[in-house]
């Protein structure tokens, strides 16, 4: 925790270099006996490591690893899970380039992805700059408590929430339209504001986690560096974009890497909220990797299509990398 | 305000600093509890519908105060549905992976940690590559497994495939990692066995990235809905968030306040998880963001 920020793609620690095995010296009696009886404690403390860290291996490898071997494989075939599988090659994939609900899903997906991710930031970012350095401890901690709240309840039944609170005739928030002589909005059964509905109760939900990022961030920023800037006039909108900004950008990338990846995998709320509608306005891909593995049963393609969610997850993890190149500062 | 600030010198050189940034803190402090009352208060409404009686539940203006509480809609779903069994289904599912990840974890965090053996940097390095892998490239293939287990529509489902994972080992890997060899190499010299050196003076002292560990392994599968309603069949081994799911559907539009009883009941464990141990929720979102 107390380390420096690093790039977090990077995740694995580059091997160090190994220390070459020093030269071998010529063995007499007692250096053989303490080399023999070294290898024995090593061995024996090799042979601890391996049990202490088998449990969580073999988990990771059955049910994380070899799932995505297998994804990939089974991407080939044609099976409903019951009859024996028929290979089929590259077709899985040469259909899903041609099919519409595939295509449109991801447009949808990365759409809703977008938005959620934008506002998620620049609102957690705001409210963080605003809490930062003006309140006492405990309003801050009031405000975490409250931000933070939504995100102790499960997506799918804060969406059943949401769903009474968007109703279009009797909601709460058309009623408060209603009272104000704004027009009320088509929440859920319009294209347009099925989305929105979408976006409004996934960023709801989020904002507590990127706030506290946010919060820690410009927790740990240099004080004689902003005060430095501040003795020599920095105004407050130059102090954020010169100074504040560039520091946490590491944080910003972090907290849109990770919000894009798990906005790509958008069920909960669309399931329980709109069932992808209306029309297929809010289909998620997530949606459709389910509909077609486990109710039409159709495992070959199913696959092919979370591969191929999986593939554009990783380009757009890469881009991320690539272009932060730019305007990600590491002190 | 005014008064305080026309007492203070003027001569100063520099604009009045004082008085902007008290309206800047002022102006700040609206915004952010404009902000917190809007997220609250699908939460509240939630809570006060949930009071009302189902015939009114629908009525405007939405009622924030219940002047009549109408505890027995939190009897009626109990009635209505096994919430009982949901809840506890819930409970023992959470329990175990919570139980199974802490074990897990912990010992291979400090393995990768403290113990030298051959491989420790490479399967560091499998066990890391899977932290970023979404759920849904895994699903159909776990779902497989299960099935070829005999465990579809059975709680173990839930737990087994998620007993171990990259997240409790990284975090428990960077604990261990600060913590001075010397404690354990004095104990050896004594006569301890490794794994004594582990269970008595090590992991007893990792309780916090523990605690931290746990709490956020309870939210995110005491929450979890995507795996349930793929692997789970007959209501009584539901848990809270598709057993909720599914009494709404089944309860049509009628009687949402019981509805909501259900998800203020779900919420209560927690909320009161996250009073108890804010500081691990925190830490444990930060230390994420620290690789």
């Amino acid at each position: 925790m107390s380390q420096p920020v690093r790039s977090l793609g990077r995740a694995s620690a580059p091997a160090g270099a190994r220390p070459g095995r020093p030269p071998q010296p010529p063995a007499d009696d007692a250096t053989a006996l303490r080399r023999r009886a070294q290898s024995r404690r090593g061995r024996r403390e090799a042979l601890f490591g391996y049990a202490m860290v088998a449990s969580a291996l073999v988990v990771v490898v059955v049910f994380t690893v070899a799932p995505i071997v297998a994804s990939f494989v089974l991407a080939l075939f044609r099976w409903d899970g019951i009859s024996s599988p028929q290979f089929v090659g590259l077709d899985n994939f040469d259909a899903l380039l041609g099919d519409n609900a595939v295509t449109h899903s991801l447009l949808v997906t990365s759409g809703l992805a977008v938005m959620i991710v934008f506002l998620q930031v620049a609102l957690g970012l705001g409210l963080a700059l605003m809490v930062a350095q003006r309140a006492s401890k405990i309003v801050r901690n009031l405000f975490r408590a409250a931000f933070f709240l939504p995100m102790l309840a499960s997506a799918a039944s804060i969406s059943i929430v949401m769903a009474y609170v968007f109703n279009d005739q009797f909601g709460v928030i058309n009623y408060y339209l209603g009272l104000l002589h704004l027009p009320e909005v088509s929440w859920l059964s319009s294209t347009g504001g099925a989305t929105a509905t979408i976006v409004l109760v996934a960023v709801w939900q989020q904002l507590g986690f990127t706030f506290i990022l946010f919060v820690a961030a410009l927790g740990s920023l240099p004080g004689d560096v902003l005060e430095a800037a501040q003795i020599d006039g920095a105004s407050s909108a130059r102090l954020f974009w010169r100074i504040k900004l560039p520091l946490i950008s590491p944080t910003v990338l972090f907290a849109s890497t990770v919000g894009l990846i798990n906005t790509m995998q958008l069920f909960d709320q669309p399931y329980v909220m709109t069932k992808g509608g209306p029309g297929d306005s809010t289909y998620t891909t997530v949606l459709l990797v389910y509909q077609t593995a486990f109710q039409n049963l159709q495992f070959g393609y199913a696959s092919a299509i979370s591969v191929l969610l999986f593939a554009v997850l990783l380009v757009i993890t890469a881009v991320q990398f690539t272009t932060s190149r730019k305007w990600v500062f590491y002190s | 305000m005014t008064a305080i600030l026309g007492k203070q010198p003027v001569a100063t050189a520099r604009p009045p600093r004082r008085r902007r940034s008290s309206i800047g803190r002022l102006l700040s402090l609206t915004v952010l509890t404009v902000a917190a009352v809007l997220v609250v208060a699908p939460l509240v409404w939630a809570l006060a519908t949930s009071l009302r009686t189902p015939a009114t539940s629908f009525d405007q203006p939405p009622q924030w105060i219940p002047t009549h509480p109408i505890w027995s809609n939190y009897q009626a779903v109990f009635d209505k549905v096994p919430l009982t069994t949901f809840f506890l289904n819930s409970v023992v599912v959470t329990g175990l992976i919570v139980v199974g990840q802490l074990l897990t974890s912990t010992m291979s965090g400090y393995a990768f940690a403290m113990v030298r053996f051959r491989g420790n940097k490479a399967l560091f390095g499998i066990i890391l590559a899977t932290l970023m892998v979404p759920i849904q490239t895994t699903i159909i293939p776990v779902f497989l497994i299960i099935r070829y287990l005999g465990l579809t529509d059975s709680r173990m489902a839930l737990v087994l495939p998620v007993v171990g994972g990259a997240f409790g080992t990284f975090l428990m890997r960077q604990y261990f990692l600060q913590m001075p060899r010397e404690l354990g190499e004095a104990a050896r010299v004594d006569g301890a066995s490794h794994f004594q050196v582990f269970a008595r003076i090590y992991a007893p002292m990792a309780r916090a990235p523990m605690a931290t560990l746990a709490v956020l392994t309870f939210s995110a599968y005491w929450n979890e809905f995507f795996r349930p309603l793929i692997f789970l069949q007959s209501t009584d081994k539901f848990t809270l968030p598709l057993g909720l799911v599914t009494l709404q559907g089944t309860m049509g539009t009628g009687s949402i306040s019981i509805v909501l009883a259900g998800v203020i009941i779900a919420l209560i464990p927690s909320v009161l998880i996250f009073l108890a141990a804010q500081r691990h929720f925190v830490e444990g979102i930060v230390a994420g963001s620290f690789r």
